[in-house]
Order: C-alpha cells, then sequence, then structure tokens
C-alpha cells in the first residue's frame, strides 16, 4: 500500500507542472488579447514571388 | 443623407473607404477610382509596397482621408522634443525602442494585417502587434534608423492616425491587465483539485475502514495544498474585510474570511491531533468559486474608456508664436500672454482672446453642437473648441488647467474615490449577517458549556464554518455579472458591476438637451418667407454646394432639386455667409445683418429674435426672402421615455443652450419635469448635487465635457454616444446612441436584477439557517459540509444566471 504515497507524488508533482505551464502562459502574455491572435492565423504566409 | 444622382457616378464606390465617390473630382489611380486624394495617396503607398493584400481580405476597409485635412507638415514637430519622446516610449535600449500607440480607426482584419507589415514599409521597423480589442498597436522600432515622428508620421500616411493625447504624456498608456486575479484562480484550482481527490476516499470508505497512516498523510497533504489558497488566492478578501474593518464598518467579506479562518484553524487542530480530516475541502472549493464569481463579474470592455478629462482630448503640443517664429511647445507649458496658432482643426487648449484671423468654433466637443459659432477679433474664446477654417491667432488668457471648461476638475467632486458614494446592498446584508451568526455561535457555545468545553468549541465553529455566506457573496457576482453582459449586447456599457445595482436605485433622471435628447449633426431645416420658386431653389443649392460650411450641406440636403446651376465668383466670408453670381442673380445667405447688406433690415421683430435660433437669412439680388431655420431633431422614442417615466422619476433637462427650444420641449415633459436654460458647467453639477441632497438618488445623461462635472457628481453618469469607442467624458456607462430608445427597457432590467438578487439572498439564508441548525447541535461531517456548501453556491449561481437571462428575454432585451 506504501506505493499510493509514492502515486500520490507523482501525480501532485504533475499536476503542478501544468499549474508551473499555466503560470508561465499568463505571465507569457497570452490572456492578455483573446481575440487577436484568432485572426492572425488565418492570415496567409507571404509568397514573396507573387507579382 | 440624400445624394443627389446628377453628381455621381452611378454606384462608384472608392476602392480605398468604400464611400460613395463624387464624378466631378474623378480621381483615379490605375483602374481604381477614389473619393479623394487622401484615399488614393494611401492606396498608392500600398501599391509600391507590394501590400495590396490589404484589399482582398475586406471590402474598401481604408479609413476615408476625406475629413483630414492636408496636416501642416510640421504637425508632429513635438515628437522631436526628447522628453516627449521618452515619456511615449515603453522601453529603449538605444537600439530599440518600444512604443504604444491608440488607433481608433482599426476595425477589421485587414488593419492587423496592414499595422503587422509596417516592417515592409520601413525597414526601421522591427515588429508590430496590434491588440485588436484595446485598438492598440505595439510598434519595436531601430530608433538609429526611424525616428518616434516618422513612425507616427507613417501611421497616419496609411491612414491610422495614432491618437496622442495630453494624458498620454502625463501619465503613460496604461493597459489594464488582471493577471494576479489568474495566478489565484489557477493555485486555488489546482490545490482544489487535488484536495479532493485526496478527499474521496474519505467520503467513500465505510467508517473506520481507512488506514489510519493513509488518513493523516492525506489530512497532513490536503493541509499543506490548503495553506497557498487561503493566504494567496483568497487575500484580497482578507484585505477588502480588514479595509473595511479599519472604515469601522463590516462588509460581506468580513463573514466570509472569518469563515475561512475557523476553517482552516479547526482543520489544522483536527488534522495534527489526529481527531479528524477536518474541511480543507470545502475551504478550496469556496475560494475556488468565489474567485470564478469574481472573474465573471470583471467583464470589462476593454475598447472603451470611462475614464476620460479633458486631457484626453486636448493636444500635446500646440504652436506658440514668437517674434523669431514659430515654435512647437507641449501645452502643459503655455502661460499667460502666449500668442498662439491654431490652424484648421484644431483644439483651442485655453482660454484665450481671438487675435487675428476669421474664428469658426465649433464646440461640438464641449456642448454636443455641431453647428461652428464664428468668434470675432477681442472675442473671448473657451478652450475644447476647434477651429474651423483658416488659422487664426489667440492670446492666451489662463493656463490650461484653470480655464473655465478645466476648472471643473479641481473640484471636489473629481477628487472623491468612486467606492465611498455607494453602499452596496450585500454590504448591508453582510453587517445584519455577520451580527446574527455571531450571536448564534455564541449561543451555541454557551448551550453546550455545561456538557464539555469541546463539544462547546466544537459547535461554535462549527456554526461560524456552516454560516459562510458564500451563497450571499457569490449572488452578486453572478447576477450583476450576467446583467452587464445583457446590457452590453443592448449596448449599454457598464463600467463594472456596481453600476447596475445602482441604476436599479435610481428616482430621478437629468437629461443634457444638445446631443443627448437632441441628435447631433442632424437637423430639421425649414425655410420662413415668401415661397420659393423652383428657379430659386435651384440658386440656393447651386450656391451652398460650394461651401464646406455644416449648415450649408444641410441646406444642401434639404432642397429638393436636382439641376444645378453654374456659379461664378463665389465667396465665403467666415463667419458671416456665403455669397455668388449665379446666372446674373446675386445671391447670399449668411447671418442677418450680412444677407441684409444696406441695414434696411427685416422682417420687423425678427431681428431681435433672430437670437434663439440659428437662422440663416437669404436674399436675392438685394431683397431678403425669408431665413433657413435650423430646428433640432429630437432623439427616436424621446416621447415614449418621457411619457413612461413621467410618472415614475422625476425628469429634468439641464441645457446648455438659450430658450429657444423651450416649447418642443414640453411638449416632452410635464409640468412635472423641470427644464433649465443657460446652466454653464458648474451649474449643473451644482444642480445635481442639490438634488442629492434633497434625498434623490440621480442619474445623469450627457454627452460633452460641458456635462462631466454633473455625470461624475450624479449616482449613475451615462455618457451617450454615437461611436461609442470614440468619444465620451468620464462616466459609469456608455450608450450607444443608436439604442436611445431602449432606455426604459435597461433601467427597468437593472431594478428587476435586484429582485433577483434579494430572493437569492433568501435562498442562501436558508440554506444557512438548515446548515446552523445541524451545526448548533455540533454534528457536522466534512461529507456533509462538503456537500451542503457547494449546494448552496450551485443553486445560487443558477438561479441568477438563469432568472436574469429569462428576464431579460421577457424584457425583450
Amino acid at each position: 500500500m506504501g506505493v499510493i504515497i509514492i502515486l500520490v507524488f507523482f501525480s501532485v508533482l504533475v499536476a503542478g507542472g501544468f499549474l508551473v505551464a499555466f503560470i508561465w502562459a499568463v505571465r507569457s502574455g497570452q490572456y492578455d488579447d483573446r481575440y487577436t491572435p484568432s485572426v492572425r492565423i488565418l492570415f496567409d504566409d507571404e509568397s514573396e514571388s507573387k507579382k | 443623407m440624400q445624394i443627389s444622382e446628377v453628381n455621381l457616378k452611378e454606384g462608384t464606390l472608392c476602392y480605398h473607404c468604400g464611400d460613395v465617390c463624387n464624378k466631378s473630382l474623378d480621381i483615379q489611380s490605375g483602374d481604381k477610382v477614389f473619393c479623394c486624394t487622401g484615399c488614393k495617396t494611401v492606396y498608392e503607398i500600398l501599391h509600391e509596397n507590394n501590400l495590396c493584400k490589404y484589399y482582398d481580405l475586406d471590402n474598401s476597409p481604408g479609413i476615408s482621408q476625406k475629413k483630414l485635412e492636408s496636416a501642416a507638415s510640421s504637425r508632429y514637430s513635438y515628437l522631436d522634443d526628447p522628453k516627449i519622446v521618452t515619456q511615449l516610449t515603453s522601453y529603449n535600449d538605444g537600439k530599440i525602442s518600444v512604443s504604444n500607440f491608440v488607433l481608433p480607426q482599426v476595425h477589421c482584419s485587414s488593419c492587423i494585417w496592414l499595422l503587422e507589415k509596417l516592417y515592409k514599409l520601413n525597414s526601421g521597423i522591427l515588429h508590430s502587434e496590434v491588440n485588436f480589442v484595446q485598438k492598440t498597436v505595439t510598434i519595436k522600432f531601430n530608433p538609429n534608423e526611424i525616428s518616434l515622428r516618422q513612425v507616427v508620421e507613417l501611421l497616419t500616411a496609411v491612414g491610422y492616425e495614432p491618437q496622442i493625447s495630453l494624458s498620454d504624456i502625463e501619465n503613460k498608456v496604461k493597459f489594464r491587465s488582471n493577471k494576479s486575479l489568474y495566478y489565484k484562480i489557477g493555485v486555488a484550482g489546482f490545490c482544489f483539485g487535488n484536495i479532493m481527490l485526496l478527499s474521496f476516499p474519505e467520503y467513500l470508505a465505510p467508517v473506520g475502514s481507512l488506514e489510519h497512516s493513509f488518513k493523516q498523510f492525506f489530512g497532513l497533504l490536503n493541509l499543506v495544498l490548503g495553506a497557498p489558497v487561503l493566504f494567496y488566492s483568497a487575500g484580497d478578501y482578507f484585505k477588502s474585510a480588514w479595509s473595511g474593518i479599519k472604515q469601522r464598518s463590516i462588509n460581506i467579506d468580513f463573514p466570509i474570511v472569518l469563515g475561512l479562518v475557523v476553517l482552516f484553524i479547526r482543520s489544522s487542530f483536527e488534522i495534527i491531533t489526529n481527531t479528524g480530516v477536518g474541511f480543507i475541502d470545502s475551504m478550496t472549493g469556496l475560494i475556488f468559486f468565489l474567485l470564478l464569481g469574481k472573474i465573471f463579474q470583471s467583464k470589462t470592455y476593454d475598447a472603451l474608456n470611462f475614464e476620460r478629462n479633458y486631457k484626453s482630448y486636448f493636444p500635446v503640443s500646440v504652436t506658440l508664436k514668437r517674434s523669431a517664429g514659430e515654435t512647437s511647445i507641449p501645452v502643459s507649458n503655455l502661460k499667460n500672454g502666449d500668442r498662439i496658432l491654431i490652424r484648421n482643426n484644431e483644439l483651442i487648449p485655453a482660454d484665450a482672446i481671438l487675435f487675428n484671423g476669421n474664428a469658426n468654433i465649433d464646440y461640438s466637443f464641449v456642448t454636443g453642437e455641431s453647428i461652428p459659432v464664428p468668434k470675432v477679433a477681442g472675442e473671448i474664446i473657451y478652450a475644447g473648441g476647434r477651429q474651423r477654417g483658416s488659422a487664426i491667432e489667440l492670446e492666451v488668457i489662463r493656463t490650461v488647467s484653470q480655464s473655465y471648461l478645466t476648472q471643473l476638475w479641481n473640484k471636489d467632486t473629481f477628487i472623491k474615490k468612486d467606492e465611498d458614494k455607494f453602499n452596496s446592498l450585500v454590504n448591508i446584508v453582510g453587517k445584519y449577517f455577520t451580527v446574527v451568526i455571531l450571536f448564534v455561535a455564541a449561543a451555541a457555545f454557551m448551550y453546550w458549556y455545561p456538557t464539555s468545553l469541546r463539544t462547546a468549541i466544537n459547535a461554535f465553529t462549527a456554526v461560524l464554518i456552516i454560516a459562510c455566506p458564500c451563497g450571499i457573496a457569490l449572488t452578486n457576482p453572478f447576477a450583476l455579472g450576467n446583467a452587464v453582459r445583457i446590457l452590453g449586447r443592448k449596448k449599454l456599457y457598464a463600467k463594472n458591476a456596481s453600476v447596475v445595482e445602482r441604476i436599479s436605485k435610481i428616482d430621478t433622471i437629468v437629461f443634457d438637451k444638445t446631443g443627448t435628447i437632441t441628435k447631433t449633426g442632424d437637423a430639421d431645416i425649414t425655410f420662413n418667407g415668401s415661397v420659393l420658386s423652383s428657379i430659386e431653389q435651384k440658386l440656393i443649392k447651386s450656391l451652398v454646394r460650394n461651401s464646406t460650411h455644416p449648415l450649408s450641406g444641410r441646406i444642401y440636403d434639404a432642397i429638393e432639386t436636382n439641376e444645378l446651376l453654374e456659379v461664378t465668383s463665389f465667396v465665403e466670408h467666415s463667419g458671416k455667409g456665403i455669397e455668388a453670381v449665379i446666372e446674373g442673380n446675386t445671391i447670399k445667405l449668411g447671418s442677418a445683418l450680412f444677407a441684409a447688406d444696406n441695414n434696411k433690415i427685416l422682417l420687423g421683430k425678427d431681428r431681435n429674435s433672430a437670437k434663439l435660433d440659428s437662422r440663416i437669412f437669404l436674399s436675392i439680388n438685394g431683397s431678403i426672402k425669408g431665413f433657413f431655420a435650423i430646428n433640432n431633431i429630437y432623439r427616436k422614442g424621446l416621447e415614449e421615455i418621457t411619457s413612461e417615466f413621467k410618472d415614475k422619476y422625476k425628469l429634468v433637462v439641464l441645457s446648455g443652450d438659450n430658450e429657444g427650444e423651450k416649447e418642443n420641449l414640453e411638449r416632452f415633459f410635464n409640468y412635472k419635469s423641470t427644464i433649465c436654460f443657460n446652466q454653464s458647467p458648474h451649474d449643473k453639477l451644482e444642480y445635481v448635487k442639490e438634488l442629492q441632497a434633497g434625498g434623490h438618488k440621480v442619474m445623469m445623461i450627457g454627452d460633452g465635457l460641458n456635462d462631466a462635472g454633473a455625470l461624475k457628481q450624479s449616482d449613475v453618469g451615462v455618457a451617450i454616444s454615437e461611436d461609442v469607442t470614440n468619444f465620451s467624458p468620464a462616466c459609469d456607462a456608455i450608450l450607444d446612441a443608436s439604442e436611445f430608445s431602449s432606455l426604459n427597457k435597461l433601467i427597468g432590467f437593472s431594478k428587476t436584477t435586484k429582485k433577483i438578487i434579494i430572493i437569492s439572498f433568501v435562498i442562501s439564508v436558508i440554506y444557512n439557517i438548515l446548515g446552523v441548525t445541524l451545526a448548533f447541535q455540533s454534528e457536522i461531517s466534512p461529507l456533509l459540509a462538503a456537500i451542503l456548501m457547494p449546494a448552496s453556491s450551485i443553486t445560487v449561481v443558477l438561479f441568477t444566471v438563469l432568472s436574469t437571462n429569462l428576464m431579460a428575454r421577457k424584457r425583450g432585451l
């Protein structure tokens, strides 16, 4: 049964990883503008050769 | 607007901005047609740089360049001033500079595309990023290659003129963010989820079957995970409860904090002494729900600005005229006696005396009235007006902050904080609630004390825990937050959730006249005098066609004839009128004195009454034919609104104008209403103050800077605006002018929301009574707490959200 303690430890560790990822996402500004990127992604890449 | 077909090539729209093109101008580039040279220039810049994809993403995405007069090249010379440059850049290391600009013109995906391709237009620009919702662009550029001024000029050249105002200089453009709330909710969610997992064995296992060592391990882990939730995530509740106590009042956060702290202490005690598992799961769950409510409530309209004062409208710099020549200085440095030069479309930043030139001042900004007022040399021109026409020279008599209009902002009203003026229902309930709970908890303690101290403490803490008013605390954010969203759909944008609650309390509505209940830029024109023959109509229409004065445009639209005659020797006398010779007839249009030039005036008494409203006199070959009277057009729906309001509310109209419209206004407002004329901005503020002193809750509805004081002083200040992103003084809510007619529905809905809140309070108090009855017997199991607390929260959230939605639908919102 002692294995449960190790499993709990790992599950908290993994969940903590997601918490860190979330905090990183907020800090890097991903939640600042929740509209513009949805438009930006639809622009085609530039085809420079096109005249 | 009616557009006569004679003038237009059928169906030709400007390739750049989509406006109708004037055939006679015939502006073309390649096979593309444009409405003005400005649009054509922008197209050519984009064409040269291979950026024409701009036009593929959306049809005619451009911004009409017609209104932008070819600005003097020195217009942005103030941006060469290193002091201003540092104030406008948020980052600078000598190689890279970063600046934020507000671009109100941003409106479609083409805008985003073009503004993020700026690096193609100038290699000095390294990167640019648009925030569509806030209508801003962040530009990273190399200051050695391109100066800030050149960046601004480049933006202007492609049709996106940045809005740079005095307030940007004085305090840098702030970008609101509630990142800390996201962190808090992240931590709370993480801990809550894990604690629930760790608590499940306790819920599911038959009593006593869970191995003892696990029980304690899970308990301690819960405690470790619960601590950051209480001390970090719930930190704002501690702060708010403490600031309440400091002001000697108890708000709703006090019983919440009390419940949370007792929960935590009792749980720690149970876990550490190994006598129980505690209620950490309920505690974290409660905090998580409360924070969710906060996020829901914090719906904000990023593109709107509710905090504007005159500084947001005033220009950054002004052209100073010295004997040595012209220099550009920041307006805050203006001193009395300075001689300044104001060009066409520039704003007058300080009270000044007209020294020289033909002043034609448009005060639409201040009063809502868009017809320019002519001024002659020697007259005082108040700050806030915009010059229309040729450049004028002024001598400053009062500095910017001491001007007639701007003095308003030195009043106490603007120093007071917002929170002071309103005591929310939830805090009043919270106060009584706390008293009752403490009393019940004490009673439980006394009741059990003879039995055993331990049971007494258990009962005491159990009451405080179970009575934690989470339901009440969740009602407000969800009911009001949802109401803000519903009102926003109907284009009434509230600054925050408490505005909805304040609207529900009002009993007096004060209207401004010009621009608020009358429509700006639209008026009803009637001709009084001898009947005009069709030839005379043609003469007038041909005459006004040549003038750019806004009144000419209105007369042009009002005359229904399509045939135009050739005009010779057209002269525009700024501030007086226009004249021309058409097919041998001398025709004059303008003020009474101008039109009747030989002074053998007029239709008798009319000369004296001519002041009361805008009249434009017409003379043909020296004889007065009559005058065009411009009557205000009242907004659609005003009649229904006033007829519905006049029994429910006290109605007041405060007009800065003279009594010319009195009779018309009295048609809408009954004898119980008050109508005051000639109100200065200060008078309006004082009037609202007086009403409040008489115990009234006042809603002020206004539009211009002259209403700013009254808007701020009132309990709810609503600014009405034709274009919500552009133009509105500081206020609590912004109403889109197109939805003026649904004002009564919106106020009615706010009142219903308050009723829903009260019902929801009752529901959560019933839950509390149920819980407290159980707690009084000192019998609460963690499982019961874990069920009862979320159950009451979820009931309250569902009830408020569903019922506000239902009520909105019922009212047709």
